[in-house]
This record gives structure tokens, C-alpha cells and sequence, in this order.
């Protein structure tokens, strides 16, 4: 097997606060291989979004990594000078956030911002320039190009405008795209013709998605593997539909039993009980045990990882296979 | 079953903002005429006590402000909304009644940050005279019990709460005013699924154990279907389906619910059921409506008559309304 296209090990990035340091991501490892679709999903405050940040280099002070390793394309990210993230930043791994109208500028023209993006790694000609912002907002289906590249942001619908941000993220053709809820502010219908064309978009480009979303339903359906998060760290992962059809970890379990299409209608729904943990001075041991009905004495040391194939669960009590 | 609500052929239309330079083109005689926005248009409807109705559709289609104008927040520019036979605003369009109460969807802005839960639960009680200055402490405190809150929560400030507790501050808030109907829009659609699930549970135990009578208004089909009885989909402003939950789930006759539930997300344990069954197009304006049926755009069933003629909400089947003239 070749090396993947991004490999994550041990990474733990803090917060400080006044309180003392906010562990957002503690000791996440996972590679994602190219044209693979990996589902990051959790709670919020799980880390997931904070995992994606960090992959672009975009923790900012008071946040920091404090340790662990991100290469891409086996190349060392942690610890790369603005100069040298600058280089890497859109054009080998890009971004979608979850707001196309808090990305966007509303004063330039889309054409200009995506004109921008491009200028910003490679030097092309108008003409050569104008045919990859068509050809990104084309691949993004985006119907009559031509005339939307002189449109700004505030003239396109959410929908569109959110294609607009998949198109600028393509447009210097990285590797890997983090898309950070891209979907959660859209409509259904715009949802699932967004779903559906990113699909289309690995099979035919082969890039690589890192997708984290809180829906589990939208993971299912689209991604290759899942990861759930918990408290800062991966308490499950494995392909997707797998993983899901007979989930490991008992919070994996959980979220899906509270899902309210698990039951008829009217029923109560399986609720998880408590909130999730503070992520400031937590102690050690499995972070879910205070809420878990299979917690016992072990679960206040930290738990091993229980690996099956594929598949993996990060639990001294995981359930087993066909188990509810 | 006696009848609560009654919402007849009510409109509701939003003019323009004015804008700059308005006042200037009127002077000399100028003024623009620019088209008002039809929120929501000729929607009737009726609900009887105990019953709760999920109001269901996509951004724009005019759900959020169909339940403000029966709660009495906006009046509406045509038509009635009465409960029990009075209407919920005056000729002036001030609410005149306190039995509608609404828990919206954001906990983190519909509390006042700088009052006290307690306090904050007392207010509106208080001003009505549903409860006295002495007796407010146990009167918040039963309201603090109803949604499984602890009685310490009244002395704490809202900031100390997680979003899900904070939610049922407000639910604790609108059910302290005794109403007879409460409109929750979107109620769980900013929390987490875990404390979804805790909330939707809240819902089902407040509506057995009062005869609450509710509109839950929710972009969630799923949601909606596990909690309201009957459900009423929007498209653009108006119902164009209306019926028991279950009967639309198993068999929607309008192309846009069929549509909707369709390009739902829904939880794919095989690759068979990973497919996704998007909408074609888009939403259409609602300063701009297409004639006829305002779906007929988006509608694989479209015909040339639905171009021109607008089908209008008909009773297809016992307890079961459609707008369509093709219905499925």
C-alpha cells in the first residue's frame, strides 16, 4: 500500500484559557488515502472542527498544537512557517467552512475572488485564468457560468453561493479539501444536490475529502469511513456503513439510538443522559464513562483500542458484533 | 374534539424597507413602487385542543412567520386568526390575548442574559396576574419541576446553562403563562443530537402529561413526524399539503412532499440506500412567484395547466387536503 495522502499522528491542540488549558484535540491519529471520503463526526465541542483547523494551519493564538505530527503528501506540516503554510494552504489542501456568506467578501466579484485564489499559487495568463475559474464553476454545476462570474456574492442563493466556495476551493487543484459542515445551513433539496455532485467531483478528480459534519445520516450516505469524536478524541472508526449498521462504541450506539427515525413515532427516543464533559483538566480514563450505561471500575483508566480489521472502538467494554 | 384555533384564508405581506432616497423621489413626484413580499398567502387552516401540527418546509416558504402571526408576533394583513371564536389580535394589530406563547429556536438569544432565570419565569406571570410576588418563588419553581430543571436554577443566570437546559428555560417561560397553545419554531434545530433527543422527549412527556396543544414548526421532517399528529407543508408562502402525519409519511400526494421526503437525509446502513434524490433547481423568489402552482418549475408531474392555473387546497380523501391538480 502506498503512503497516504495525509497522515495524522498524536495531535493535540490547546486552548489557553484563564480556567487553564482547553485540550481541544488530544491525541487524534488517522491517515486519509487519496480519493477517499472520510466522515469526521461528533458532538459540538467533540474537536472536530478544531482537528480540520489544524490541518490547515489555522489555530491561531491563544490556541496552538502542542504536539503531534501532520504530513501531507509525506511533508511535515507542524511547524511550518507562515511563509512556507502560505504555500500549501489552497493549493494543496483547501477549505469550505460552513457560512458561504461569512466567507465570501461581498465586494468583489466572484470571478475577482476566485481570480485571487488562483493568482495567489500559480501565474497564468488572463485568458488561461479565465478558463480554470469556468472550468471550476462548471465542475461545481453551476449553470451558465459566463454570466455568474461577474455576479456578486449577495446575487447567488445559499445553495450557489456555497458552490461558489466548493468551485474556489478547487480552482488550484488540491489534494485534499476539508469541508467543514458545507451543508448543515443548506436546504434539503440544495443538500442533497450538493451531496451528490461533491460525490461525483472524488470520482472524477480523485481528490480526498475530509467531511465533519454533526449528521449522521448525511455521513452515511456519503462518506467511505467514519471517524466519531468524542471529547476531543476518535472513540470509533471504521467504514462508514459498517461501523454504523453495528456501531462498537457505546456512544456511537447512542447517537444512533437517538436519532428519532430509529423508533416509531410518538415513542420516546433513547436519550443519552448528561452533557459532554469539560474539556479543561479532565481526568483521566474514558471521558464518556459518566454518561455510558456499560461503564465500569476500568473505565477510569485510559481505554485501550479494540482493532477488528478495519475496524477500531476505543472502549474497555465494546459491544459486540450484532450485539444492540 | 372541540376546535381551538382557527386560521381563515390568512395572508401575510411584508412591504419594502424603505430605502435611501425614497423621501427625495417623492418630492418631485417619483415614488418607487416596489413589490411587497407575500410571507404568506391565503392559508386556513384548524386545530383542535390537544393536537399538535408540524408546519414543515424550506427556508422562505413562510413557516416561521405562519406561526408568529397565530401567535399573535405579527398580525397578519388578511384574514382571521381566531382561538376559541376571538380573534388572537386587535383591529391595531396588538396581541390581545396571552393563551398563544411561542419557545423559538435560538436559547442563547431569546433569553435576557442579564436577568435571572427566576426572574426572568416570573415576568410575564407576574404582569398578568397569574401569580403574586410571594407566590412566585414556588410558582417558577413547579414550572422549573415541569421540564425536569432543578428549583436552583431560578437563582442562576442563563450564561451558567448548556444550550439544551437553556432550551427548557424557555420552554418553562412560555408554559408559565398557562397557555392554551404553544408555537415552538424550530425548537431543537440548534442543539446537538443527543440533546435533541432529551427535548423531543420533553415535548411527548409535556403533551401527555397536559393536553398541550402545539405547533412545532421544524425543517426536520423526522423530527416533526415523531412529535406532531398532523402536518401541513409548505411551499412559497403557502400549505400545499395537509394531513395525519403517518398518511403523508407512507403515502405524500403532493410531488413536493414526495420530493421533500425524498431528498431528506436519512441514516444509509448499505450501499443500496446511499443515494441521494436532490430537488431539481431552486427555490423561487417570493418577491417573484411563478404563475400557477409555484412548484411547477421544480415538478417532474407539470403540465401545461399548472403554468396557469394555481390548483387550490382540496379535500382528496377524508382528513387529507392537496394543492395539486395532478396529485399522486
Amino acid at each position: 500500500m502506498s503512503a497516504p495522502l495525509l497522515e495524522v499522528r498524536d495531535l493535540r491542540t490547546e486552548f489557553r484559557t484563564r480556567a487553564g488549558a482547553l485540550r481541544a484535540v488530544d491525541g487524534v491519529s488517522f491517515s486519509v488515502g487519496q480519493g477517499e471520503i472520510v466522515g469526521l463526526v461528533g458532538e459540538s465541542g467533540s474537536g472536530k472542527s478544531v482537528t480540520g483547523f489544524s490541518i490547515l494551519g489555522l489555530i491561531e493564538p491563544p490556541g496552538r498544537i502542542a504536539a503531534g505530527s501532520i504530513r501531507l503528501e509525506g511533508r511535515e506540516l507542524v511547524g511550518l512557517s507562515h511563509r512556507a503554510l502560505r504555500g500549501v494552504r489552497g493549493r494543496r489542501v483547501a477549505m469550505v467552512f460552513q457560512d458561504p456568506a461569512a466567507t465570501l467578501n461581498p465586494l468583489l466579484t466572484i470571478g475577482r475572488q476566485m481570480r485571487l485564489a488562483l493568482s495567489a499559487h500559480q501565474a497564468l495568463g488572463a485568458e488561461a485564468a479565465r478558463a480554470r475559474c469556468l472550468a471550476a464553476l462548471r465542475q461545481v454545476g453551476i449553470p451558465d457560468p459566463e454570466a455568474r462570474l461577474d455576479s456578486y456574492p449577495h446575487q447567488f442563493s445559499g445553495g450557489m453561493r456555497q458552490r461558489v466556495c466548493i468551485a474556489i476551493a478547487l480552482i488550484n487543484e488540491p489534494r485534499l479539501i476539508v469541508c467543514d459542515e458545507p451543508t448543515t445551513a443548506l436546504d434539503v433539496s440544495i443538500q442533497a444536490q450538493i451531496l451528490s455532485e461533491m460525490r461525483k467531483l472524488v470520482r472524477e478528480t480523485g481528490v480526498s475529502l475530509i467531511w465533519i459534519s454533526h449528521d449522521l445520516a448525511v455521513v452515511s450516505a456519503l462518506a467511505d469511513r467514519v471517524m466519531v469524536m468524542y471529547a476531543g478524541r476518535i472513540v470509533e472508526r471504521g467504514p462508514t456503513r459498517e461501523t454504523l449498521r453495528a456501531p462498537r462504541h457505546p456512544y456511537t450506539a447512542g447517537l444512533l439510538a437517538s436519532l428519532p427515525a430509529a423508533i416509531p413515532p410518538g415513542a420516546p427516543l433513547s436519550q443519552i443522559a448528561g452533557s459532554p464533559p469539560s474539556l479543561i483538566d479532565a481526568p483521566p480514563g474514558c471521558a464518556f464513562a459518566p454518561r455510558c450505561p456499560r461503564a465500569a471500575e476500568p473505565c477510569r483508566a485510559e481505554p485501550p483500542w479494540s482493532e477488528d480489521g478495519a475496524r477500531a472502538a476505543r472502549c474497555h467494554f465494546p459491544l459486540e458484533a450484532g450485539a444492540p | 374534539m372541540t376546535e381551538l384555533l382557527r386560521v381563515a384564508r390568512v395572508d401575510k405581506t411584508f412591504a419594502a424597507p424603505p430605502r435611501f432616497g425614497d423621501g427625495l423621489l417623492r418630492l418631485i413626484g417619483r415614488a418607487p413602487r416596489r413589490a411587497a413580499l407575500r410571507a404568506v398567502s391565503d392559508v386556513s387552516l384548524d386545530m383542535t385542543r390537544g393536537e399538535a401540527l408540524g408546519l414543515v418546509g424550506e427556508s422562505g416558504c413562510g413557516k416561521s412567520t405562519l406561526g408568529r402571526v397565530i401567535a399573535g408576533v405579527h398580525p397578519q394583513s388578511a384574514g382571521r386568526v381566531l382561538l376559541d371564536g376571538a380573534p388572537v389580535t386587535d383591529a391595531a394589530g396588538m396581541k390581545t390575548t396571552t393563551r398563544v406563547q411561542m419557545v423559538f429556536q435560538d436559547p442563547f438569544a431569546s433569553l435576557d442574559p442579564r436577568m435571572r432565570v427566576g426572574d426572568g419565569l416570573a415576568e410575564g406571570p407576574l404582569a398578568h396576574g397569574l401569580t403574586t410576588r410571594a407566590g412566585a418563588r414556588d410558582y417558577v419553581g413547579a414550572w422549573l419541576d415541569a421540564v425536569n430543571l432543578p428549583r436552583e436554577a431560578a437563582g442562576r443566570y442563563p450564561h451558567q446553562f448548556s444550550g439544551g437546559q437553556r432550551q427548557r428555560i424557555a420552554i418553562a417561560r412560555a408554559l408559565a403563562m398557562q397557555p392554551d397553545l404553544i408555537v415552538c419554531d424550530e425548537p431543537v434545530a440548534s442543539l446537538d443530537v443527543s440533546i435533541q433527543a432529551q427535548i423531543i422527549n420533553l415535548f411527548l412527556d409535556l403533551r401527555r402529561r397536559l393536553g398541550l396543544t402545539m405547533i412545532f414548526i421544524s425543517h426536520d421532517l423526522s423530527v416533526v413526524r415523531h412529535v406532531c399528529d398532523r402536518i401541513a407543508i409548505m411551499y412559497l408562502g403557502r400549505i400545499v399539503e395537509l394531513g395525519p402525519g403517518a398518511e403523508i409519511f407512507a403515502q405524500p400526494r403532493h410531488p413536493y412532499t414526495r420530493a421533500l421526503i425524498d431528498s431528506a437525509p436519512r441514516l444509509a446502513l448499505d450501499d443500496a440506500t446511499a443515494v441521494f434524490r436532490p430537488i431539481e433547481g431552486e427555490l423561487p423568489s417570493p418577491l417573484n412567484p411563478p404563475s400557477g402552482c409555484a412548484f411547477h418549475q421544480r415538478c417532474p408531474r407539470a403540465q401545461a395547466r399548472c403554468r396557469g392555473e394555481r390548483p387550490e387546497m382540496r379535500t382528496i380523501e377524508a382528513g387529507r387536503e392537496v394543492a395539486c391538480h395532478d396529485p399522486l
